[in-house]
């Protein structure tokens, strides 16, 4: 049974139906699934939930498809990680690590935003999936396309690192690299979806496909006892993930599965690309775009489609925002890895450099629970710290070649 | 030879059907105003109660947007390529 009662428009609040609907037509507000929370909470327990196998659909009802999930099997349910080296190196008392760089099958949170999408398309009868990346997306849409048996077409910035590439075109997807940066992809690609009947992941399947992102909230509470953290940290490129926490959050509070909610969320950019810090910091209500240019090529969206809905977050929650330069994202990438064993692509090194500079600031107190959003792999930005990470050392294969070395 | 102007799906409607349309005009605010002539109703579609666009609307003259040039300030000329198109994409 289906609990979402249809679309509705952030801004104008006018009403849609379900279909395959992205913006509203009178105000160009996003659209937003709506659904029954009271027959929600009747039907969605702790029980039932803790009941389910370990995946992103144990949270189906809250979830917008109408029949029974068919994508992402194994998506979700990634590990939250009580990183006690890692709150010693910064000052903190207790801090976890929600670790999406080990998500099923392409390693980042976008194989939860995916799932859903594709499980969606299908249901509305689509056989062709499509775009626009900054590559994680790009994996997750290629890969679980060809699983679904759906054609894929998948646009790209030309200059995107090459094992995001190499993770793209194994799955066999029609890949098309534009000569541009992701702002001109992704309007390119808004004027493809309005001539082509595909399913635009994240143009017209958007509504659906952004809800995927609030199993990665719904996770973090029931894996913290269900208990909401009273800070969370979070990447921000297009704006949708800390909004889409947030409003996880605000669900279970909801439907009864948490008792209180005072979490506050932070977001996080590269200085290279934060319009959404910067309308945080000047108490903008205006995202001024800007042209990005930072080693985080995943979270380089100039022009972020949610990046109002992510400063209000920010604002509702009484959080904050900090952007962090290259140099100290290659820093907290190595500080992830020396401390916790876990090598985060450049985005998680934006994720923990600006959470140590809010720790550094007393924006964020060192006595308090606080979570930090990893969302993508390591081995997905190698060309990031490749010279910053030292080179083996070679040896003739002989052990006097080798004592030479220990007793250097 | 005027502004070609490329109209997003949610206002065709009031193009009738018509994708690309044909407007003459200094800047963008006036191509706001020659669309209401031609179209009449969708100035209230690209603009807010306060007449200023609204902001989940993104304009490119020539390709570049306009909050890169002068906003609604931002001056045309004949053969100019003027594209509408929503901002809520991507991410």
């Amino acid at each position: 049974m289906s609990y979402v009662k249809g679309l509705r428009c952030r801004e104008c609040s006018r009403h849609y139906p379900k279909e395959a609907l992205f913006v509203c037509e009178y105000c160009f507000g996003p659209l937003e699934v709506g659904y029954n929370y009271d027959k929600i909470k009747e039907a969605l327990t702790k029980d039932v939930i803790e009941s389910r196998p370990k995946n992103l659909w144990r949270y189906r009802e809250l979830l917008p498809i109408d029949g029974k999930p068919t994508d992402g099997l194994n998506s979700g349910f990634t590990p939250l990680v009580a990183a006690h080296n890692l709150a010693k190196a910064l000052g903190v008392k207790e801090l976890y690590i929600k670790d999406d760089s080990v998500s099923h099958p392409t390693l980042s949170f976008k194989d939860r935003v995916v799932a859903v999408a594709l499980s969606k398309a299908k249901e509305f009868g689509f056989n062709v999936v499509a775009c626009a990346s900054t590559g994680n997306l790009a994996n997750a849409v290629a890969s679980q396309a060809r699983a679904a048996r759906l054609k894929s077409y998948i646009f790209i910035p030309s200059d995107l690192e090459m094992t995001k590439i190499v993770g793209t075109l194994i799955y066999g997807p029609t890949l098309v690299a534009v000569e541009g940066n992701y702002d001109e992809v992704n309007r390119l690609c808004s004027e493809i979806a309005s001539k082509y009947k595909w399913a635009f992941v994240n143009i017209n399947i958007r509504p659906y496909y952004a809800e995927g992102s609030k199993t990665f909230g719904y996770e973090i509470a029931e894996q913290l006892g269900w208990k909401a953290p009273r800070h969370i940290i979070a990447p921000c490129a297009g704006g949708s993930l800390i909004t889409k926490i947030w409003k996880a959050l605000k669900e279970f509070k909801e439907i009864g599965l948490l008792d209180g909610l005072n979490t506050k969320m932070y977001a996080a950019q590269a200085a290279g690309c934060s319009p959404i810090v910067n309308a945080v910091k000047e108490n903008s209500d205006i995202i001024k775009p800007v042209r990005p240019k930072t080693i985080a090529k995943s979270l380089a969206i100039g022009n972020p489609a949610d990046g109002y809905y992510a400063v209000n977050t920010v604002k509702e929650s009484g959080g904050w925002a900090e952007s962090v330069s290259d140099e100290e994202i290659v820093d907290a990438i190595k500080l992830l890895a020396e401390t916790e064993g876990i090598f985060t692509e450049t985005a998680g090194g934006v994720t923990l450099g600006a959470t140590k500079k809010l720790i550094a600031q007393g924006r964020i107190p060192k006595d308090e629970v606080i979570v930090v959003s990893i969302t993508g792999n390591g081995l997905k930005t190698q060309e990031a710290v490749i010279d910053k990470i030292g080179k083996p050392i070679k040896i003739k294969p002989s052990l006097e070649s080798f004592e030479k070395l220990v007793n250097a | 030879m005027g502004i070609k102007v490329r109209i997003p799906t949610p206002l065709q409607k009031l193009t009738k059907d018509k994708e690309v349309v044909e407007c003459e005009a200094n800047d963008v605010k006036g191509l706001v105003e020659d669309l209401e002539k031609r179209y009449p109703g969708i100035k209230t579609r690209l603009c807010d109660d306060g007449g200023k666009l609204r902001k989940f609307i993104n304009i490119y003259v020539n390709d570049e947007d306009i909050r890169f040039l002068k906003m609604d300030q931002t001056p045309l000329k004949d053969g100019d390529e003027v594209s509408i198109i929503p901002a809520i994409a991507g991410g």
